[in-house]
C-alpha cells in the first residue's frame, strides 16, 4: 500500500495552465501562469512584456509635442485624459497661465472619454461572464462618444487633441448639441444596464464576495481607481487634486467599503451618473476665449523636475518630467494605473476559481498596453 | 389531404406498394434506409435552420443585423460556413489520442440521432413507437456527454479536459431534474409511451391539465433540459471567456461542425420532448367540452403544430442564452442539487397525490 501511495504518478499534483498571451478574456496579449489544483487557483502569475514598445525610452528621444502622441498608445481607452497629464505638466514646468475655455473644454472631453471608457468595461465585463448581449449595448452607447470625438478633432480612438498650451483645434459648432444629446439618451440607457446585469441573480451571485480587496491591501499595492475606491480608499485625484476644471464643478468621490467584484461595478456604474453630472455643469458654460496658448514651435523645458498626476478611467495617471533645459526630457516616468492594479490580481484570486479569476480581471478593467508601454 | 393530418395513410400506401414489389424481408430493409434518409434530411436542414435562426434571433437581441450578405437576408450564410467547414484541414494535436479524438464526434452524432427516432412529429409520423420511449429518449440522450468525455480527455489540453470534467457533472447532474419533470406528467398518463402521452392530451393540454405541479415541473425541465445541451447560461463546458472553446478547443473543420450540429440536433430534441409531455405534442390546441373550438383547431395540421411549439421552445432557450450570464461551476451544481431536485421531488409527491385524488382535469 505504501508503495502504492508513494508512486509519484497517483498523487494529485498542481498543474500549470498558460492564460494568453492569446486567450479571450486577458483582452490583451497579457500572459498569466494559473497554478491550478482542480479548478482552484493556487497562484496567478503575470507575464509582461508582449507589448512593450519602450515608449518611455522612446520620449528621451522626442520633443514635447510627439510626447504627448506617444500617451495615446497607451492606455487607448483613456487617451485624452493621458494627453491632458503630459500637457499640465509640460504647462506647469512652463509656468503657463491656461485660459478658463480650454481647462473647461479639457474637462468636457476627459469626463466623455471616462464615460466611452466605462461603457466599454461594462459591455467587456458582460462578455467575460458569458452574456455577450452586453458587449454590443455597450458599444451602441459608446458608438456616440466616438462619433463627438471624431467630430471634434478627427479621431475616433486616438485623439491627439491636447498640445502642451492648449487643444489643437476649437470644439466644432455642433458640439455643446450633440454631447446634450448624449446625456439626454445615456440617462435613458443607463437604467437598462441595470435591468440586463446589474439586477440579474446570475450576476450577482457570480460578483459577490468574489476578489475580496480590503484598503490595506489597496494602499499597499497601489491600487487606484474605482478599484480602489470600492474597497473605501478615497484616491480620487480629480478631488484631492483638482486639475482643469474639477475645481469648479460639484461632483461626488463614489466610495464602496465592500471591496469585491460587485462593489467594483457599481462603483463604476455609479461613476458614469457623476460624469454625465459633469458634464452637464460645464456644457452650457463654455467661456469664450481662445483655444491655445502661443507656444514656441519646439518646447524646452528649463531645468528640473516635475509631476503630475490625473484620474483616468482606470486610476492615478502620473508623468514624471526630469529635464536638463533640452528640448526633449533627461528622463521621463509614466506612473500607469494598469500596473499597480494588476500586481494585486495574484492577491485577490487565490483560493478562487477560473471563472472568479476573469470575473476579478474584468473589474480590475485591465487595458495592457497601459501595463507594458 | 388528408395524409397532412394523419401520416398512417401516406406510411400504410408506401408500405402497400412496396409490398406488392419486394418480399418482406426486403420491404423491411428498404423502410429502415427510407426512414434513416428522412432522419438523415432532417438532421441537415435542422442544422441549416436552426444556425440562422440563432444567429438572426441573437442579432435582434443585440440590436444588430446579422447575417445579410449571402443570399436574401443571409438565408444561405450557413450553407456557406459549411461548405468553409468542409474545407478546412482536421487537424489534430501530435499527443492526442488519435483514436478516441476521431470517435467523439460520432458518438455525440449518433446519441443525437438515437433520441431523435423516437419523437413524435406528427399524427403516424414516428419511427420508433416504444412502450418506454420517454426513458428511451432520457437514456439515449445522455449518451452524448460520453462523447464529450472523450473529447476533452482525448484533445491532450488541459481547457478541454477541464471543460470535459464540467460538462460531466453538469449533464449527470441534470440529467436528473429532467428525467423527474418529465415523471411528473408521468404520474398523469400513465404510461411512457409518447404516441400515449401526445392521445392523452386530446381535451387539453398537462402544462394546462396539471395544475401548479405540471408548471413546476415545466419550468424545472426547461432550466434543467438548457442544462443539459450545454447552452447558454449553462454553457460552462465551452465557456469561451475562460476556456478558450472547452472540450471543443482543439477540433477544426468537419469534426468541429459535427459539435455544433450535435449541439442544435440536441436542442431540438430537448425542445420536442418538452413539446410532446407539456404541451400536447402535435395535438392542436383543444379545450375539453368546446367541441365547435377544437374543430377548427384541427384545421391547422398537427406538423404545424409540432413545429410551432418546438420553435417557441426553441426560441426561450435562445432567449436564455444572449440574455443571461453563466453560471460558475459549483453554483451551477447547488442550482441543481439544493434547489432543482428537492423541489422536483416535492413535486412529484404533489403530483401522484392530485393524481390519486382525481383533482386534474
Amino acid at each position: 500500500m505504501e508503495e502504492v501511495i508513494q508512486d509519484k504518478d497517483l498523487e494529485s499534483k498542481e498543474y500549470f495552465i498558460n492564460m494568453g498571451p492569446q486567450h479571450p478574456s486577458t483582452h490583451g496579449v497579457l500572459r498569466l501562469v494559473l497554478s491550478l489544483d482542480g479548478e482552484i487557483i493556487r497562484k496567478v502569475e503575470p507575464h509582461l512584456g508582449f507589448i512593450h514598445r519602450s515608449i518611455e525610452k522612446m520620449c528621451e528621444h522626442d520633443v514635447y509635442n510627439q510626447i504627448v502622441h506617444l500617451t495615446d498608445r497607451m492606455d487607448y481607452l483613456s487617451c485624452h485624459i493621458n494627453n491632458e497629464a503630459v500637457c499640465l505638466c509640460v504647462e506647469q514646468a512652463l509656468q503657463l497661465e491656461i485660459p478658463d475655455r480650454i481647462k473647461v473644454i479639457r474637462t468636457i472631453i476627459g469626463e466623455l472619454t471616462r464615460l466611452s471608457s466605462h461603457q466599454l468595461w461594462w459591455g467587456v465585463m458582460g462578455m467575460d461572464l458569458g452574456a455577450i448581449t452586453s458587449f454590443l449595448y455597450g458599444f451602441r452607447d459608446r458608438e456616440m462618444i466616438t462619433d463627438i470625438f471624431e467630430e471634434t478633432c478627427g479621431a475616433r480612438l486616438t485623439m491627439n487633441y491636447n498640445l502642451p498650451g492648449g487643444l489643437m483645434f476649437d470644439i466644432h459648432p455642433n458640439f455643446q448639441k450633440r454631447t446634450k444629446d448624449f446625456i439626454a439618451h445615456f440617462k435613458k440607457k443607463l437604467p437598462e444596464y441595470d435591468t440586463l446585469l446589474s439586477n440579474n441573480v446570475i450576476f450577482r451571485q457570480r460578483t459577490k464576495g468574489i476578489g475580496y480587496l480590503s484598503k490595506e491591501d489597496a494602499i499597499s499595492y497601489g491600487v487606484t481607481g474605482p478599484t480602489a475606491r470600492a474597497s473605501g480608499f478615497s484616491c480620487d485625484v480629480r478631488k484631492h487634486h483638482p486639475y482643469s476644471g474639477y475645481d469648479k464643478v460639484q461632483f461626488k468621490e463614489i466610495l464602496d467599503t465592500e471591496g469585491d467584484c460587485y462593489a467594483r461595478y457599481k462603483c463604476r456604474i455609479a461613476e458614469m451618473w457623476e460624469s454625465m453630472s459633469i458634464i452637464e455643469q460645464l456644457i452650457d458654460n463654455i467661456p469664450e476665449g481662445p483655444h491655445k496658448v502661443p507656444t514656441k514651435a519646439v518646447i524646452k523645458l528649463p531645468k528640473g523636475e516635475w509631476y503630475q498626476k490625473v484620474e483616468t478611467a482606470r486610476g492615478e495617471f502620473g508623468v514624471y518630467i526630469i529635464s536638463e533645459g533640452q528640448k526633449s526630457p533627461y528622463r521621463l516616468k509614466f506612473r500607469s494605473p494598469g500596473f499597480s492594479n494588476l500586481s494585486a490580481l495574484d492577491h485577490m484570486a487565490r483560493g478562487c476559481k477560473i471563472a472568479d479569476l476573469v470575473a476579478i480581471m474584468s473589474t480590475l478593467d485591465l487595458v495592457i498596453p497601459d501595463i507594458d508601454r | 389531404m388528408n395524409w397532412l393530418y394523419d401520416f398512417n395513410y401516406l406510411t400504410r400506401s408506401i408500405h402497400e406498394s412496396l409490398a406488392e414489389t419486394f418480399e418482406p424481408a426486403t420491404v423491411t430493409i428498404v423502410e429502415m434506409a427510407l426512414a434513416g434518409l428522412c432522419f438523415m434530411i432532417l438532421f441537415a436542414l435542422l442544422g441549416l435552420v436552426l444556425v440562422y435562426a440563432e444567429r438572426k434571433v441573437s442579432a435582434f437581441f443585440q440590436q444588430r443585423l446579422g447575417p445579410m450578405r449571402v443570399g436574401k437576408w443571409g438565408t444561405a450564410q450557413t450553407l456557406a460556413d459549411v461548405i468553409k467547414l468542409l474545407m478546412k484541414e482536421p487537424l489534430i494535436n501530435k499527443n492526442a489520442d488519435r483514436f478516441l479524438f476521431n470517435l467523439a464526434p460520432y458518438i455525440i452524432m449518433i446519441a443525437s440521432f438515437m433520441a431523435m427516432a423516437s419523437l413524435p412529429f406528427a399524427k403516424g409520423l414516428q419511427a420508433l413507437d416504444f412502450d418506454i420511449g420517454l426513458l428511451y429518449i432520457s437514456a439515449v440522450s445522455s449518451l452524448g456527454v460520453i462523447g464529450i468525455l472523450l473529447a476533452g480527455w482525448s484533445s491532450d489540453n488541459k481547457y478541454s479536459l477541464i471543460g470535459a470534467m464540467r460538462s460531466g457533472a453538469q449533464i449527470i447532474s441534470y440529467e436528473l431534474s429532467v428525467g423527474l419533470s418529465l415523471l411528473t406528467i408521468v404520474v398523469l398518463t400513465g404510461s411512457l409511451q409518447l404516441s400515449t402521452i401526445v392521445e392523452s392530451q386530446a381535451n387539453g393540454w398537462w402544462i394546462f391539465k396539471g395544475h401548479i405541479p405540471a408548471v413546476v415541473a415545466f419550468i424545472i425541465f426547461l432550466i434543467a433540459s438548457t442544462a443539459e445541451t450545454n447552452r447558454g447560461p449553462f454553457d460552462l463546458a465551452e465557456a469561451e471567456s475562460e476556456l478558450t472553446a472547452g472540450f471543443h478547443t482543439e477540433y477544426s473543420g468537419l469534426k468541429f461542425a459535427f459539435f455544433f450540429l450535435a449541439e442544435f440536433a440536441n436542442m431540438f430534441i430537448v425542445a420536442a420532448i418538452g413539446a410532446t409531455v407539456f404541451l400536447g405534442g402535435w395535438m392542436p390546441f383543444h379545450i375539453g367540452g368546446w367541441e365547435g373550438f377544437n374543430n377548427i383547431m384541427d384545421y391547422v395540421p398537427p406538423l404545424f403544430w409540432f413545429f410551432g411549439k418546438v420553435s417557441f421552445l426553441i426560441f426561450m432557450m435562445m432567449w436564455f442564452r444572449w440574455t443571461f450570464p453563466r453560471l460558475r461551476i459549483d453554483q451551477l451544481l447547488t442550482l441543481e442539487w439544493k434547489y432543482l431536485l428537492p423541489v422536483n421531488l416535492m413535486n412529484i409527491v404533489l403530483m401522484a397525490f392530485l393524481s390519486l385524488m382525481g383533482w386534474h382535469f
